[in-house]
């Protein structure tokens, strides 16, 4: 494959309230996956990621940018042939028990999307349902009873289920550990990781739960107020971060070992309103590296070898501190 | 919530076929289900005698069922005749049995009628409510037009439907129909307002279904439970209303028996102390409606997949 799997080029997704005023919360966000990739979007609840995600699913309408996958303008794609592309993009919805209709039996659930793709006969369908089954680890068994008869862990294992059987390119999964007890949660990421290496899909991995993003995927983009203030391999954001708004997101993070003692970097305040969006630098009213250039004009992107770029300009200045 | 077992798959697959799986002890659950509601058994007990007479009510009474007796005029009640006899010399125990012929026949055609059509229009103006283009005026087309047809006091409307066509049981069938639709309609609507927001409406879209399969067999099979739960209700009430027009004399005509009627004939013989004219038919319509409306509460609870383990 020529090119990246999935580009996003200046995404922008505004909503509007009443005449004046509009929740601003994708602006201008671009990013790309590759085959076989896994990216993190990540950042607090508010910061727009959730509503990229369902942009490139088109359940929502961008306001602004342009989508490709694999080549294919996806937003000037009639709805028609958008959905025969379906089967190479899915979901994996957050709430493990209302992404499934309660009257479905497991099995007609995970082989809905095979249906509807039409590229299979019911007997080959039925093959497909029982392997992804279990390759989810719930085993074919499972196949007559209702989503309410398991447990939040199995129910997620059957949205991934019904995600991959029609052999995606590329999965979208918004916050999938999020609901989730913690014991389960790391089930849920191995098996996510475990398919991911099995079946070369790449994943856009939606979440602010910045453990789970370090176990699952290769590069990170963290967001803040609509926009990806930074982007890099994941070790080395984790090891390294540049933003100040990563710098506090990681350092927000326990650390499993009590003896470490890590430097706190924190941010003042709270997230500022998606509707009135600050001047210059979103983070600038918290931020404690801010200058006057930060309130009057919002960073270039700065772009740093193997793939880093960050915005923020400041972040080479105090990159040793 | 349970946690689910996980059963190894036998050799022949376990996965029984791509053809529709049998219920797992469905009836059972349902008979353990009413065990422990009187309530429903009772109502289900009232619904089953209904449903038994009108099927061979006019067959096993003692007496013809309209035709006069010869003498034996307004007879209080006796061994000879249960509830009595009415003015016309008719046996009205006979009567009484074989009423839910006509009256429980026009109730379950008209509920019949108006929930498949309230359910399509609900799920159709529900689903597509709120949206841009002509979808969403077909939903507030259907909306003010079931404003308009509740405006009208219910029982001033059949009984002016009925007028204008003329007494007989395909008239009030087709007037209550008309008059229950906006009703199906509204709370399949409500229902369905809710259901399009959960996000498994959203995975059905990325499955790839198309917007009216995921209004058919999405957001409907989901949305049932409010309209279902209201037909046995609505049967009752549609078997007061057809003998509310038959009592004004615009329902079924006269010799048929049916209770309104009959109540409207032994109405002025009350008047005069042969209290049994009106009393055994009131009760037998008192009790019919009941029964449906706990049958309707039974109903709603069992309905819910999630309750009824």
């Amino acid at each position: 494959m020529s090119g990246p799997l999935l580009a996003v080029d200046g995404l922008v997704k505004h909503f509007p309230m009443d005449r004046r005023r509009k929740v601003q919360a994708v602006n201008d966000v671009s990013f790309e996956i590759g085959g076989g990739e896994a990216l993190a979007l990540v950042g607090e609840s508010g910061s727009g990621k959730t509503t990229t995600g369902r942009c490139i699913l088109r359940l929502i309408q961008p306001t602004a940018g342009a989508i490709r996958f694999d080549g294919m303008d996806l937003l000037a794609m009639e709805p028609r042939s958008f959905r025969a592309l379906r089967p190479r993009i899915q979901m994996v919805f957050q709430e493990p028990y209302d992404s499934l209709s309660p009257r479905m039996r497991i099995g007609a659930i995970v082989e809905e999307p095979l249906k509807l793709a039409g590229s299979a006969g019911p007997a080959e369908r039925l093959d497909r349902v029982a392997e992804i089954l279990d390759l989810v680890r719930l085993g074919s068994g499972t196949m007559n009873r209702y989503p309410h008869q398991f447990s939040a862990g199995q129910q997620q294992r059957i949205g991934i289920a019904r995600a991959l059987a029609t052999r995606p390119d590329l999965v979208v999964l918004d916050e999938p550990t999020s609901a989730l007890d913690v014991s389960v949660r790391a089930e849920v990421l191995d098996l996510l990781s475990d398919l991911r290496a099995d079946l070369g899909v790449s994943y856009l991995f939606i979440s602010h739960d910045l453990t789970a993003v370090r176990r699952v995927c290769d590069r990170v983009a963290i967001m803040y107020l609509g926009k990806i203030v930074e982007t890099g391999e994941t070790e080395a954001i984790f090891e390294r971060p540049l933003h100040p708004y990563s710098r506090a997101l990681l350092s927000s993070v326990l650390y499993p070992d009590p003896e470490v003692d890590l430097p706190r970097f924190t941010l003042e305040g709270e997230i500022p309103s998606p509707i009135n969006l600050p001047r210059g630098c979103h983070l600038h009213g918290r931020c404690p590296w801010a200058e006057s250039r930060c309130e009057d004009r919002y960073p270039e992107v700065e772009r740093h070898d193997a793939g880093r770029a960050v915005s923020c300009h400041r972040a080479r200045e105090m990159a040793g501190a | 919530m349970s946690e689910a077992v996980q059963v190894p798959s036998p050799a022949s697959g376990g996965i029984a076929a791509a053809a529709p799986i049998p219920r797992a002890g469905g009836l059972h659950t349902f008979a353990r289900f009413v065990g422990q509601r009187p309530a429903f058994l009772t109502g289900l007990a009232i619904v089953g005698i209904t449903v038994f007479l009108a099927a061979v009510g006019p067959y096993i009474g003692p007496y013809p069922t309209e035709t006069a007796l010869p003498g034996d005029t307004l007879q209080p009640p006796s061994w000879r005749h249960p509830f009595g006899t009415d003015v016309s010399n008719m046996d009205i125990f006979s009567r009484v049995i074989a009423a839910p012929r006509i009256d429980l026949t026009i109730a379950l055609v008209s509920t019949f009628i108006a929930f498949v059509f309230g359910v399509l229009l609900g799920v159709i103006s529900g689903f597509f409510g709120g949206e841009r283009g002509l979808a969403r005026y077909a939903s507030e087309g259907i909306m003010r037009a079931a404003d308009i047809v509740q405006a009208f006091p219910v029982f001033i409307f059949a009984l002016a439907l009925v007028g204008f066509r003329g007494p007989g049981a395909i008239n009030v069938i087709a007037a209550l129909a008309f008059l229950n639709i906006p009703f199906f309609l509204r709370i399949t609507r409500g229902a369905v307002l809710q259901v399009r927001e959960r996000p498994f409406i959203e995975a059905a879209r990325c499955a790839g279904n198309s917007e009216w399969r995921i209004a058919f067999f999405h957001v409907l099979p989901n949305a049932l439970t409010p309209p279902v739960a209201n037909i046995s209700p609505t049967i009752g009430f549609s078997i007061l209303l057809t003998s509310g027009l038959s009592f004004v004399g615009a329902g079924v005509p006269v010799p048929t028996p049916e209770w309104g009627s009959m109540i409207a004939i032994g109405a002025p013989n009350m008047m005069t102390g042969q209290w049994w004219t009106a009393l055994f038919p009131g009760i037998a319509l008192g009790i019919s409606i009941l029964g449906y409306a706990l049958v309707g509460d039974g109903l709603k609870e069992f309905l819910d997949p999630t309750k009824r383990v």
